[in-house]
């Protein structure tokens, strides 16, 4: 079966849940006392899709302010980035509007943008509404999901759903392209990283 | 070599300097009755105090600031802007013993080297423009603010009604001893607040709260503006101000030292008993903490560009870091010593650890550090570098800190900047840090390199060092070493001992490092650890006074007798049950030494491997990785950091 490793990074507030998120997929296990990341946080997963295997390589990226410089270095030859706000976090939702300006400015030309609001099972102390999101991810084209990290809401089908669009490989363009068919890959066209 | 038989715990160190400022407790209705700030001059002329403790403070009366006591009175000049009128004591009169005040000409707390030499662009970035949020929410108004110097400075008084007038050391320890869970939630007026044995701040010029060992900082904003109007009236007058003791003698000492670094105010208050030095040296710690975060250059330039700069934001989550460092300031004597402690090792165990990292090498790559336990195990190190430059305990220090202080590195393979602020406070490293056996996380690998886009390659390092390891099944070894124990050393009253080597075989560029058997009983409690620090504590700045250095002191103290010896190729303290005799005590440590000497390949790391990752391996490197990629070695990196 065809290996195809996939550079997925993850950016967003402080706080937000972006390592919860990952732990959650990687580990499947949650952990409410965590650290605050440190610069960032490398990890890998390979799931099967469709009739190829899907090597992710997460970089979890640092939401403190001090580490923003440095996101270029993660997200420059990601496939996708995964954008993480708080729903029950206004802020967190300006911030990752000014991420998807950053990653249109400087990002590569056909990342796949995901948009996950975290904490869904915190709805009673919501801020941001789910429409108003859903809304936003649209008009950027980016995949939308609400997802918990708690309670393993929409974590794998985040990245499900990432597979479906990341394109065929050594294809130039059609990052949006759903659906499509898949081949089977030799194996040297696995994608390197940076 | 000087000799000194006490008999008595150490009060005097207080009482030297007491006479001197006995102040009346009706003066108590401003800075000038209760406080002497006495200016020094650093040029420690030796005391002609008839005890044999130096005082704490030297009284060079330069100048002095509204005193009570001492001739000249030389204007207190400028009335500056934020008159500090820290208040009479609130407890009323004589309940305030004497503050003493001594600060020197010129900047010299402050200076300690660390000119900024330019910065060499650091890649956090300092100033974001789009973060109009940057808050004005600490405006650090001065006027309200005196009646927390009063409790900063005067909590002795109301701390002192608890306790009698012991001296005994340990009884400083005491108090703060339990560290509650959440400090940052803590009551900052509550009285467990100011029970806290010592309390560390950090502050900008501007008096902006940075940091606060213990509550809120946006509680403590108008404490620090006060501490910072202390600095800036004492730097008005052309000086510096350094520290001021407080307390009446033997009951509730506080000792507050200030230090300024850059545009970073650093306060400890502090009922430990510590030297000033000690506490100074503490505080540089914290300070090297933060540059190695956010590097010298960058927060000067931060605060060059905005002087009212709200650090904070840059330093967000990373509290836990501060908090674990003074934590482990408070508990191990590796700061004391600014030595460092590493694991006992079979010197074959070790070698082969080390070989295992020699070969698993990349260009850019500089140091390979093995930790298990919080303390290391073996350094590799890059040759040119070393020649140049070497790491400094200190540095090793802040990594260990940071590694230990976070849970972050526990998953997955952490690549992050990181400045080692002894080396160069103005650069970066890359830090690739991952654990080596996963779920228990007790072995952990850390590799620095100069090169920021280097973590494919040296994260490919790692797994050849996994591999290494799992071939010569070193974890399961590495799992079996500990710490020993003193009775090994088979000298029947010795409790406990430090010692570091100066005499290092290699060259003098050597990793400072000592040796130090577990803490067993009667010092098995945290409490009583705790006072055993303290002996060594006041041994260490007895022998390191700056007015008095002592050679040996042979001290009895009421559960223990200790003995601290320095020579120009070790340093010593010892520790034994009560009744030991001078001459066994001699004797013992005799044999001692003999047998750190018979043990020391395995207690140190006696020839720290060198490799070479630049085009002409020499003889002691020997790449795992020849070929092209060994190239382009030099010009990245290390050049720009020498």
């Amino acid at each position: 079966m065809a290996l195809r490793e996939l550079k997925v990074c993850l950016l967003g507030d402080t706080g937000v849940g972006k390592s919860s998120i990952v732990w959650r997929f990687v580990e499947d296990s949650f952990d409410p006392n965590i650290n605050p990341t440190i610069g960032a946080s490398f990890m890998t997963k390979t799931v099967q899709y469709q009739n190829e295997l899907h090597k992710f390589l997460i970089w979890d990226t640092a939401g403190q302010e001090r580490f923003r410089a440095l996101a270029p270095m993660y997200y420059r030859g990601s496939a996708a980035a995964i954008i993480v706000y708080d729903i029950t976090k206004e802020e967190s939702f300006q911030t990752l509007k000014n991420w998807v300006k950053e990653l249109r400015q400087h990002g590569p030309p056909n990342i796949v943008v995901a948009i996950a609001g975290n904490k869904c099972d915190l709805s009673d102390a919501r801020e941001v509404s789910e429409k108003d999101a859903k809304d936003y991810a649209d008009s950027i084209h980016a995949i939308f999901v609400e997802a918990s990290a708690k309670n393993a809401i929409n974590i794998n089908e985040v990245f499900i759903a990432i597979s479906q669009r990341i394109p065929v490989v050594d294809c130039g363009g059609g990052a949006a392209g759903k659906g499509f068919k898949l081949r089977r890959q030799p194996s040297e066209t696995r994608r390197t990283c940076c | 070599m000087e000799e000194e038989h006490q008999d008595r715990e150490q009060p005097e160190i207080v009482r030297c300097s007491e006479p001197q400022s006995h102040c009346s407790p009706d003066d108590t209705d401003s800075l000038k009755a209760a406080a002497t700030i006495t200016l020094d001059n650093t040029s420690p002329a030796e005391q002609g105090c008839g005890t044999e403790d130096p005082p704490p403070c030297k009284l060079d009366a330069l100048q002095e600031i509204s005193s009570t006591n001492g001739p000249s009175e030389p204007e207190p000049e400028p009335e500056p802007e934020p008159e500090p009128q820290p208040q009479p004591q609130p407890q009323g009169p004589g309940g305030e013993g004497p503050l003493e005040a001594s600060s020197d000409q010129g900047k010299v707390g402050a200076g300690e080297e660390n000119g900024p030499s330019e910065p060499e662009g650091p890649a956090v970035e300092d100033d974001q423009p789009e973060n109009a949020s940057d808050s004005a929410s600490t405006d650090n108004t001065l006027e309200d603010s005196s009646e927390f110097v009063v409790t900063v400075l005067a909590r002795g008084s109301l701390e002192d009604q608890g306790e009698g007038p012991s001296s005994e050391l340990s009884e400083a320890s005491s108090p703060a001893q339990a560290p509650a869970p959440s400090h940052r939630d803590e009551d900052v007026t509550a009285e467990s607040w100011r029970r806290h044995r010592k309390h560390v701040f950090v502050l900008s010029e501007a008096g902006k709260p940075i940091y606060s060992r213990y509550g809120n900082e946006e509680a403590l904003s108008s404490t620090m503006g006060v501490m910072m109007a202390l600095v800036s009236f004492v730097q008005s007058g052309d000086n510096t101000i350094r520290s001021i003791y407080s307390g009446e003698h033997g009951t509730d000492e506080h000792t507050v030292v200030f230090m300024q670094q850059g545009p970073l105010v650093l306060v400890s208050v502090s009922c430990s008993r510590q030297s000033e030095q000690q506490l100074r040296s503490e505080l540089l710690y914290v300070y090297n903490q933060i540059v190695s975060m956010l590097t010298q250059a960058s927060i000067n330039r931060i605060f060059e560009r905005k002087k009212n700069y709200d650090l904070r934001r840059l330093l967000a989550g990373s509290e836990k870091i501060l908090d674990g460092l003074l934590n482990l300031v408070d508990s191990d004597p590796s700061f004391l010593l600014s030595a460092v402690h590493c694991l006992p090792l079979a010197s074959s165990l070790r070698d082969s650890l080390s070989q295992i990292l020699q070969k698993a090498i990349t260009p850019n790559l500089v140091f390979s550090i093995l930790i298990a336990k919080n303390q290391l195990l073996t350094i590799v190190q890059e040759k040119t570098v070393i020649e140049d430059a070497r790491l400094e305990p200190a540095d090793l220090h802040l990594l260990l800190n940071l590694i230990g202080a976070s849970s972050a590195f526990q998953a997955g393979e952490i690549w992050t900047p990181i400045c080692l602020p002894l080396f160069n406070p103005d650069c970066y490293f890359y830090a690739y840090i991952s654990y080596l056996d996963p779920p228990d996380c007790t072995v952990c690998l850390l590799l620095l390199s100069t090169d920021k886009e280097a973590f494919y390659a040296v994260a490919d390092c790692k797994r050849k060092i996994d591999e290494g390891m799992r071939t010569q099944n070193a974890l399961r070894a590495i799992a079996k070493a500990q710490s020993y124990s003193a009775s090994q050393v088979g000298v029947s009253d010795l409790r406990h001992f430090m010692y570091k080597p100066f005499d290092v075989p290699d060259n003098h560029r050597q990793l400072t490092q000592f040796t130090s058997p577990e803490m067993e009983a009667p010092y098995s409690s945290e409490e009583e650890r705790t006072r055993l620090l303290d002996l060594y504590r006041y041994m260490h700045s007895r022998i390191h006074s700056n007015s008095r250095p002592l050679k040996l002191i042979y001290h009895v103290a009421e559960r223990e007798t200790l003995l601290a010896w320095v020579t120009s190729k070790f340093e010593l303290y010892t520790c034994f049950s009560p009744l030991v005799t001078k001459a066994s005590a001699i004797n013992a440590i005799t044999k001692l030494l003999r047998w750190i000497k018979k043990e020391e390949d395995r207690l140190f790391i006696r020839n720290p491997p060198k490799y070479s990752t630049t085009p002409n391996p020499s003889k002691s490197s020997r790449g795992g990785k020849g070929g092209p990629d060994r190239q382009d070695t030099t010009d990245n990196g290390f050049l720009s950091l020498l």
